[in-house]
């Protein structure tokens, strides 16, 4: 209901005969789908430049840190979007660490290299997000191809890149079709990162969406879109079934370690090099940017004069403590730190609540099974602002209520609940639980006795999941949020719109918690992760 | 001629190779036979160039190719599990080494259909590889190895998979058409019949060396390796003491004194091992060699394999009852002497 429902609302708010017959409408939509699809395929395009040596580099090869630098990578992709479009400003911004060092070292006026508010900055942070995927789609095929195949290519006569060419790559094709789709679902839908680094003139569906939305108030516009972009994205998803279900799974998989080997000749060793360099400026350094810049004073803050202090500061972490403007609607930012945690526990726990019986339910083998299977999954191809956008045209006189985000949410992390606890349930043979009964065990205890224990990793995993799903929210929670309820976001969004130094430090510092947050949650997930789970 | 000259590997830290010396001439099949695990497919990925040894050379024609690249030795590799190119159809996976090697569309639609031919498969061009059965898969692999025409061909365990019938008859096929062609063919595998029946010469790989080598028939004849012996199953091994007799050695054993074939002379009461070949013993009434219970009785075609309460087995042409005392008769030829039992 917390579901259909509001689709329903946007649906009928976009059969707005007046709205549906304007010109102008179509203007809007045709503009915003094109440019949608154009940065997506561009986004997708560099993902897989740089995802596929990657995948090629962890598969492969035996390197220093090898492990670590894999975790490296798959961190982004668990990271909050304005954790990313915070990290990718402290780093290449306007205001960031390179372009205030070259301004300082050259006496520039202005910022040297522009970055913010350009399609560079748009791509370059989605290529960060999502390369995450094809490393992992791309490097377990690779893992596990039979190293048998290369090798007899090389006997009857291919050099290297014949045998990537003509052997390699198009074993890959399923398994990096299916990747390249994944991505382009995910760029598609893209939101904070356009918001936060491209600004409004940057309009896909998803910030027109929220600009029609939220400032201009076009309601019917708005659903319009949401509508259009509905249709992409189931359209979307089913060409990614389509493409997964021909990633042929390896009869035998093969361990992973046979695959592995040393670079020794050295063009391998450049290759390796070059990849680590890599490694750094697109990985490592946005994320350790936020953290340095949070402690770090490079600029003067709004109005302040004479003597700039640089250099090491607490500045901005005490000041998160102060209402300096003592507005009304200023909300204290440890106060939007609370609401984050509250509104994620609550997450946990509702998801939970309506995870474990629907994964039950689901793990029972029957059609009625399948079909609900597709019903759980929806929620997953529908963006956060859309489902804000439902929720707010769904429950106009509820909005004022709170506990709206929680439940949006929810919504957005119970897809992926339910695929963490399904693998878990599905592992459990039924004998087990029979053999418990036989021995004596009540129903009650067979359960606690057996089936708990298996579960319990699984469902601290689901938490883990819902816990920083619902930390990182931005978009439906930009769209239903109160000004008195921040979470940490949408607090890091304001102060990342203001001038100063002394606000960019502040939301650097809150970036900086963000981020120890959600790497918290991470960590849990991946040390509790099941063998077969999906995400 | 392939040279393969002291190669040395480790694996794991242990050795695998330890000094392996061994030559292929022109149109000669050799075989490598050894248990699992005794390093021989490391032998062949080394001299295909898939992995470098740590010490020893690998020579073709006289030349060092032991630093080329896989790529540039022109040789073939028929792997246990076929390897075929799941993205190709039979003729694409056939023409893979042409296309490496350059020649022309027409000459390779050619090349592939005499080898198709050869190997009984023609017709099946535009077959998908992963819907042939296993022995299918198998000539196409050969087919494969054999299109470009290598100086080398190598095969690992190429039958190992298959089921006993259809192992005998590709086989069979195998042997025709390796003693038809003039290349110098390697062939790895664990199972003595297999390398009985495909080899001009078998090599016996034990501890990282090779120990003996001869042609199938005289090996069989003639172990002279302890190890050998046991591994290609010939009979009976036992440890006795060398006794010089009266026109002939004698061995010593708990079982009684047997004359001893042996071609080399031995100190007086010097510890050896000999083989005791189960055909060379016939039962008789009266007074023999040996008495000894029968244990149990296996029919085998032909023949009945007895086994004896001492631990041995011998091939009778009537089969005794279980329990029944027999009384035996060696032959003067039946134990062979194995050397000092090392």
């Amino acid at each position: 209901m917390f579901f259909l429902y509001p689709l329903g609302s946007i649906l009928r708010a976009a059969l707005d005969g007046s709205v549906l017959l304007d010109e102008r409408t179509w203007v809007v939509v045709r503009r915003a789908l094109g440019f949608t699809l154009y940065q997506a395929a561009l986004s997708t395009l560099f993902t897989l430049l740089v995802g596929l040596p990657l995948a090629y580099l962890f598969a492969r090869y035996r390197f220093p840190l090898r492990s670590l630098w894999r975790i490296a990578v798959a961190i982004p992709f668990m990271l909050p979007t304005v954790v990313v479009a915070a990290g990718f400003n402290a780093w290449l911004g306007d205001r960031g660490w390179v372009n205030l060092t070259l301004m300082r070292a050259f006496g520039l006026p202005e910022a040297p290299i522009p970055f913010s508010g350009t399609l560079t900055a748009i791509v370059t942070a989605h290529v960060f997000y999502n390369t995450t995927l094809i490393v992992r789609i791309l490097a377990y095929t690779l893992e596990h191809m039979d190293p048998r195949l290369e090798q007899a290519a090389r006997v009857l006569g291919a050099d290297g890149w014949r045998v990537f060419w003509h052997i390699t790559l198009p074993l890959l094709r399923p398994a990096l079709l299916a990747a390249a789709s994944l991505v382009f679902l995910f760029d598609f839908t893209s939101f904070g990162v356009i918001l936060l680094l491209g600004g409004p003139q940057f309009a896909t569906l998803e910030v027109e969406i929220y600009v029609q939305g939220v400032h201009m108030l076009n309601l019917s516009l708005a659903a319009l879109l949401s509508v259009v972009q509905l249709l992409c994205t189931a359209a979307l998803s089913f060409l990614y079934g389509r493409l997964l279900a021909q990633v042929i799974a390896p009869i035998a998989p093969r361990p992973a370690e046979v695959n592995l080997r040393t670079p020794c000749r050295w063009a391998e060793r450049a290759f390796v090099g070059l990849m680590v360099l890599l490694l750094i400026a697109l990985f490592v350094l946005p994320m350790v940017s936020v953290p340095i810049r949070s402690v770090a004073r490079l600029e003067a803050a709004r109005g302040e004069r004479g003597e700039i202090r640089y250099g090491l500061t607490a500045d901005y972490y005490r000041e998160l403590f102060i209402n300096r403007r003592g507005s009304l609607f200023y909300v204290p930012p440890l106060q939007a730190a609370r609401n984050s945690l509250l509104f994620a526990l609550l997450t946990v726990l509702l998801s939970l609540a309506l995870g474990i019986p629907a994964a039950v339910a689901l793990s029972r083998q029957n059609v009625w099974a399948r079909r609900m299977d597709v019903l759980w999954m929806l929620p997953l191809g529908v963006s956060g602002v859309t489902l804000g956008l439902g929720f707010l045209l769904a429950f106009r006189r509820a909005v004022a209520f709170p506990g709206l985000v929680p439940l949006a949410h929810t919504l957005i992390a119970l897809p992926l609940v339910i695929r963490t606890l399904q693998p878990a349930l599905v592992s459990i043979p039924s004998h087990l639980r029979q053999a418990a009964r036989v021995l004596g065990a009540s129903p009650w205890r067979a359960w606690w006795r057996v089936e708990w224990p298996i579960l319990r990793r699984a469902v601290l995993a689901a938490a883990a999941f819902a816990f920083t799903v619902s930390l990182g929210e931005f978009g439906a929670t930009l769209l239903l949020t109160r000004p008195e309820y921040p979470t940490l976001p949408v607090a890091i969004y304001r102060f990342l719109s203001q001038p100063g130094g002394l606000n960019y430090g502040q939301a650097m510092a809150m970036t900086t918690i963000l981020m120890l947050l959600t790497a918290a949650g991470v960590l849990l997930l991946e040390r509790l992760r099941m063998p077969g789970s999906q995400f | 001629m392939l040279e393969v000259i002291d190669i040395h590997k480790t694996y794991a830290g242990e050795p695998l190779l330890r000094g392996v010396s061994f030559h292929v001439d022109q149109g000669e099949t050799v075989c490598l036979l050894g248990p699992s695990g005794s390093g021989k497919s490391t032998l062949l990925r080394i001299i295909a160039g898939l992995e470098a040894p740590e010490g020893g050379r690998v020579c073709w024609q006289g030349e060092d190719i032991t630093h080329r690249p896989p790529h540039l030795r022109r040789m073939g590799l028929v792997f246990q599990d076929y390897a075929l190119f799941p993205h190709l159809n039979v003729a694409e996976n056939v023409a893979f080494g042409l296309r490496m090697q350059g020649w022309p569309p027409a000459a390779r639609a050619e090349r592939v259909r005499e080898v198709l031919a050869q190997v009984k498969l023609s017709g099946f061009e535009n077959r998908r590889v992963t819907e042939l059965s296993g022995g299918e898969q198998q000539r196409v692999a050969l087919a494969r190895a054999l299109a470009p025409r290598p100086c080398v061909l190598m095969f690992d365990e190429a039958l190992g998979s298959l089921d006993r019938a259809l192992r005998e008859e590709l086989l069979e096929d195998l042997r025709r058409l390796l003693h038809s062609s003039d290349v110098a063919a390697i062939y790895v595998t664990h199972d003595q019949e297999e390398a009985a029946a495909i080899a001009d010469r078998i090599l016996i790989l034990h501890e990282g060396k090779i120990v003996r080598s001869g042609p199938p028939a005289q090996l069989w004849e003639n172990p002279g390796h302890l190890w050998a012996a046991q591994f290609l199953g010939v009979g009976n091994v036992l440890f006795g003491r060398w006794r010089a007799g009266s026109d002939h050695p004698l061995v010593e054993t708990d079982q009684g004194t047997f004359p001893l074939v042996c071609s080399h002379a031995h100190a007086d009461g010097e510890t050896i091992a000999a083989v005791l070949r189960p055909t060379k013993v016939e039962a008789v009434d009266g007074a023999g060699d040996l008495c000894v219970r029968v244990v149990d009785v296996v029919f085998q075609q032909e023949r009945f394999k007895v086994y004896l309460e001492n631990g041995w087995y011998v091939y009778l042409p009537r089969p005794p009852s279980p329990g029944t005392v027999l009384s035996l008769r060696l032959q003067m030829d039946a134990i062979q002497c194995l050397g000092d039992g090392r």
